[in-house]
């Protein structure tokens, strides 16, 4: 049976039967659901499918929010990282992306939650961005959301991947930590270096707050995002260089919870406090609330 | 929950912005069509809590509209639900309250068929797109939808379960949980049963020809 309790019996299974983790958890959920590894294979590019539309039209459109306060930042970013942003290109760009896939959230497009919704730019952003220059086949993102995916199950079963439990370390955290596995396994890293990754990624924005400006997922959601797509690519590019993570990846969970645990509710997505509770939010949550013009509304 | 599957954690494709007050919304009505029927002419929201606070910005308003016209979470009309619901004939109408309830987002739902008669449901919406429908027409219960369900509308009688039950076992169909539910000894009561492998439109239309006391069969 491919079952993993936590980390260490990932990376045992993956040493053992000379795996990458994308292929233990492709025969985890195989064993797990009945279905034929096609046909979960062929699920999960639908996924990729709506992942790449997502941020094809968040970067060509200047998409705006259903509430006004967000859009075509990600183009604007976009359009600059061209030049020679600061980050280099290929990180701008993926930075960019990521807001892009967040912005069409806001704007209700169709997105996949990775792990949420709130989170859903960071694994597409990186993955789309790097693939074309670095020759990934679709065949090979697909694997790769599998890798994520194990990494998501392993944080979401010992930790939280809420924004209500953990604050936004359990999502944009977990989203980077994802993302950061993932492209590690795509740059040939071994099964121990995606885990390294994985905690680096996640010990980068311990503590994070959830405070959304008048609860909506937009700010500081679309930039948290962003800041994400870099987070998991330098967690990575420092596994791959031969970098540890003092602390393995299953004590980072660990430390994740008990953090989310000791956090207030205020700072778990109820929009009580951090950058929700400054006046600015205070006074945009006044003026968008106040203008109710629905018809439909009774009285 | 079981356990997670992968599509748990990169999934589900949905509508934004909010897995909760979105998507969530959109299943709570998505729930009330099938319960309800889908012959519906008119139906009326009520949001609570969160949803009331934040429901417009997050498009919860639009997703319970699309829902009831039985648009799925991930469908990108959402946004464009009203302008639906005209085309379709659905009257629609909002209330906000502050109410207390138990849950933060939590919608009440009342439909109306072409024939007049007139469900009512209460959802909530507990995250990451899951929901729980916790009472229809006046009765607590409790539905979440992650297994197929099959909802029984009966009066409340002996023999009714042993019926279901059997034809269930002979079709080799497993129950997961069941439960039943009255609003008083021999009144209306109902039956929900999740089960393993789902019901098809044949069993359940067996089920109904069983009893006299067998009112409608629905399945989630």
């Amino acid at each position: 049976m491919y079952e993993f309790h936590d980390g260490a019996a990932l990376l045992e299974l993956c040493t053992s039967e000379g795996i990458p983790i994308s292929k233990a958890m492709l025969l985890r959920e195989e064993a797990l659901s009945e279905t034929s590894s096609e046909a979960l294979l062929r699920e999960m590019r639908e996924n990729l499918t709506t992942m790449k539309q997502a941020v094809e039209r968040g970067l060509s459109d200047s998409v705006r929010s259903l509430s006004g306060l967000s859009g075509g930042d990600a183009n604007r970013l976009y359009e600059y990282s061209k030049a020679a942003p600061l980050l280099g290109s290929e990180a701008c760009a993926a930075a960019a992306a990521s807001m892009a896939v967040v912005e069409v959230n806001a704007a209700m497009g169709c997105i996949v939650a990775s792990p949420t919704a709130g989170a859903c730019g960071i694994l597409p952003g990186v993955l789309l961005t790097l693939a074309p220059k670095r020759g990934w086949s679709d065949e090979a993102l697909v694997q790769a959301l599998f890798c994520a995916g194990a990494i998501g199950l392993l944080i979401a079963r010992h930790a939280s991947i809420s924004g209500a439990d953990a604050g936004c370390q359990a999502e944009t955290g977990s989203a980077a930590s994802m993302a950061a596995a993932a492209v590690a396994e795509l740059s040939s890293g071994t099964p121990q270096m995606c885990l390294h990754a994985a905690a680096i990624a996640l010990k980068n924005v311990l503590g994070l707050v959830c405070d959304p400006v008048c609860g909506l997922v937009e700010s500081p959601c679309i930039k948290r995002n962003a800041l994400g797509a870099v987070n998991a690519l330098l967690a990575a590019d420092l596994a791959l260089s031969g970098v540890k993570s003092l602390i393995p990846f299953d004590e980072v969970v660990e430390a994740m919870r008990s953090v989310g645990v000791l956090m207030r509710p205020e700072l778990r997505e109820t929009a009580l406090g951090g950058l929700a509770a400054t006046p600015t939010a205070k006074r945009l949550t006044n003026t968008l609330f106040a203008k109710r013009e629905n018809p439909y509304i009774k009285g | 929950m079981a356990d997670y599957s992968v599509f748990d954690i990169i999934g589900p494709r949905m509508t934004g912005p909010s897995s909760s007050h979105t998507a969530g919304a959109c299943r709570i009505a998505n729930t009330a069509r099938r319960i309800a029927g889908e012959d519906i002419i008119a139906a009326e929201f009520t949001l609570y809590g969160s949803f009331a606070k934040t429901g417009f910005g997050h498009g919860t308003d639009k997703a319970l509209v699309a829902g009831i016209l039985g648009f799925s979470p991930d469908d990108p009309s959402i946004a464009d639900a009203y302008e639906a619901a005209q085309k379709a004939g659905l009257k629609v109408e909002l209330c906000l309250s502050e109410a207390p309830v138990e849950h933060p987002n939590t919608a009440r739902i009342s439909v109306t068929s072409s024939k007049g008669e007139v469900t009512e449901i209460l959802g909530q919406s507990v995250g990451g797109g899951n929901i729980r429908i916790v009472e229809i027409n006046g009765l607590d219960l409790e539905i979440t939808g992650e297994y197929p369900t099959l909802i029984l509308q009966y009066r409340d009688m002996p023999g009714i379960v042993a019926v279901v039950t059997h034809v269930l076992a002979q079709n080799k169909i497993n129950i997961a949980f069941m439960r039943v539910f009255r609003h008083g000894k021999g009144l209306d009561a109902y039956m929900s049963i999740e089960t393993d492998q789902p019901v098809s439109i044949a069993i359940r239309e067996l089920i109904v020809g069983l009893s006299d006391g067998i009112i409608k069969v629905f399945a989630i």
